[in-house]
């Protein structure tokens, strides 16, 4: 449904998105993460034809963004960063005004207006003037708007920011569900939200693509990942450390695997030694993988590093 | 085009959901009755017309119409609202085309609420009704090319007060090229030809066909340019901001 090629995106002398070129299916709940001032905005700006791009292409559902700006937007949901919405309407005058621009009328946009009112939690506050309304009705109040028109494509820049952690928990559902049958783009810092809802995550810094894959495959690539924990009376450090490097936490060990294929077989290869050695296990898990570890690694300087 | 007429109304409605409105249709109509029948001598004249009542248009507007408009784009792009606005499936040209002709009809609104001054004259002598209506058809180009330059300074920053400001001073730049004490002072240096030229440009010169109930196309094609040209600056100022 969404094909970047090769995108770019420059703000005076300072290249903001520097060539990023990615597909989202339909089906595919997409999260974007990276570093604020990464260029996340910037590309979602892109996708919805807000920003033209300095060069690349854009095209949703096979509609060229800048060549058939209409034709790509009407299929297009957006809530931008801001969430920003008229503050002198009422809710209900707002999503009437955003149904009526997206061609719903009569019994349809009275349909179309229960339906995301009822999805947003937004029939408590429907005529009231939006600026009497708390951040998180503001928010839900735009995302209603980008949801009016049940659009194939849905672009989301950081949808639970602001919201308290039942709306989160709230939003990452309707996400995860819309997500089954339509092509989703959603931005945020919030990590968990990656194992919450996504299906693919693609992380950016400086404009450019840096890591992609399933939240998986992410985290797999944190050096915690397959590590084996093990609690047990009588295990020592030197006997472990037969089977990878070994890092002694209070009253327990870590073992890292020595490298990711060994990864899935470390459990059994733990499991095995302590029938052996007899020892008393009181506690033992395998670590799947720290995502913000992942996302540290990546996305910090490389002087950091050094 | 349906979208240009649903952003229009929303904007109209926009003006009358606060009383800001009102309280400028009551400041408008009092200041022009006040112009009119204090400083402009209506009754005092012994004329049958409206020479009293439109001459002072350009400069009642001078105020008045950046007033009405400098929040259009520049309310949009402080609050982010034009993110959403330029993303939902319309143009930029039916973005500005609504939002001008929403504030056009509510000017054109006010406007109309001075009837009572042409039943006054209808009623104490005989008028020439023909140039009343050509005076209002003026008065409302005057209004719309006004708007139109404030349209443009709106969109150039986010700041309502800059924008009326710079609004201001380009309208007093248009009524002043074709004002008497300015042209008589530049006829004492520059040709006659120089002069002309410049009063060309000026709102009076093109206006006060219209007072005198001369409908003539060109004063009506000056209007409509003015227009013209600041609408299609406002779109490449707001697409210039997207450029970046």
């Amino acid at each position: 449904m969404i094909r970047i090629d090769n995108l770019v995106k420059n703000f005076g002398a300072k290249r903001a998105v520097d060539g990023i070129s990615f597909t989202v299916a339909r089906g595919e709940v997409v999260g974007f993460l990276g570093p604020n001032g990464s260029g996340k905005s910037t590309t979602m700006r892109m996708i919805t034809g807000f920003y033209p791009p300095t060069s690349g292409r854009v095209s949703v559902g096979g509609h060229d963004v800048t060549e058939a700006p209409l034709a790509a937007k009407r299929l297009i949901g957006y809530l931008p960063e801001s969430a920003a919405a008229y503050p002198d309407m009422t809710v209900e005058g707002f999503l009437k005004f955003a149904a009526a621009m997206r061609g719903l009328e009569g019994a349809a946009r009275t349909k179309a207006i229960a339906r995301v009112v009822e999805r947003c939690f937004l029939g408590s506050v429907l005529r009231q003037s939006i600026d009497t309304l708390s951040k998180g009705y503001k928010h839900r109040t735009c995302l209603a708007q980008a949801l009016i028109h049940d659009p194939e494509v849905l672009i989301l820049d950081e949808p639970t920011d602001g919201l308290d952690p039942n709306q989160k928990h709230e939003v990452r559902n309707l996400i995860r569900e819309i997500g089954r049958s339509k092509a989703v783009i959603f931005s945020t810092h919030i990590l968990e939200e990656v194992d919450a809802a996504c299906t693919r995550a693609i992380i950016i810094d400086r404009g450019r693509i840096v890591a992609q894959g399933t939240p998986h495959e992410l985290r797999a690539m944190s050096a915690s990942a397959g590590a084996v924990t093990l609690q047990a009376q009588g295990a020592t450090a030197e006997r472990l450390s037969a089977l990878g490097k070994v890092e002694s936490l209070d009253g327990a060990f870590r073992i890292y695997p020595r490298d990711a294929s060994q990864a899935a077989a470390l459990a059994a290869a733990v499991i095995d030694l302590v029938s052996r050695e007899g020892w008393k296990v009181q506690g033992m898990y395998s670590e799947r993988g720290e995502l913000d570890e992942v996302f540290r690694r990546i996305t910090l300087p490389d002087t950091v590093q050094k | 085009m349906k979208p240009l007429w649903i952003i229009a109304k929303r904007e109209l409605a926009g003006y009358f959901s606060s009383p800001v409105a009102y309280v400028f249709l009551v400041i408008f109509l009092l200041v022009a009755g006040f112009l009119t029948f204090t400083a402009g001598a209506f009754f005092e004249r012994g004329e049958a017309g409206l020479g009293a009542f439109f001459g002072w248009h350009p400069w009642l507007y001078l105020v008045l119409v950046p007033a009405v408009g400098m929040r259009l784009w520049s309310e949009e792009r402080r609050s982010g609202t034009i993110e959403l606005l330029l993303t939902l499936p319309v143009t930029t040209w039916q973005a500005i085309l609504g939002k001008f002709l929403a504030s056009w009809l509510f000017l054109a609104l006010a406007l109309a609420l001075t009837f009572p001054v042409a039943l006054t004259v209808n009623v104490l002598g005989e008028p020439d009704n023909g140039a009343i209506v050509a005076g209002y058809v003026g008065s409302l180009m005057l209004a719309g090319a006004y708007l139109a330059i404030t349209c443009m300074t709106s969109a150039m920053t986010r700041n309502q007060v800059v924008a009326f400001i710079l609004a201001v001073v380009l309208c007093l730049f248009l009524i002043l090229a074709g004002f008497n004490p300015v042209t008589d002072l530049l006829v004492r240096w520059a040709s006659p030809a120089v002069v002309d030229a410049v009063a060309a440009f000026s709102v009076v010169t093109h206006f006060d066909g219209f007072q005198k109930g001369v409908l003539d196309s060109r004063d009506l094609l000056f209007f409509l340019s003015v227009i013209g040209f600041a609408l299609f600056a406002t779109g490449v100022i707001i697409r210039g901001h997207r450029a970046g």
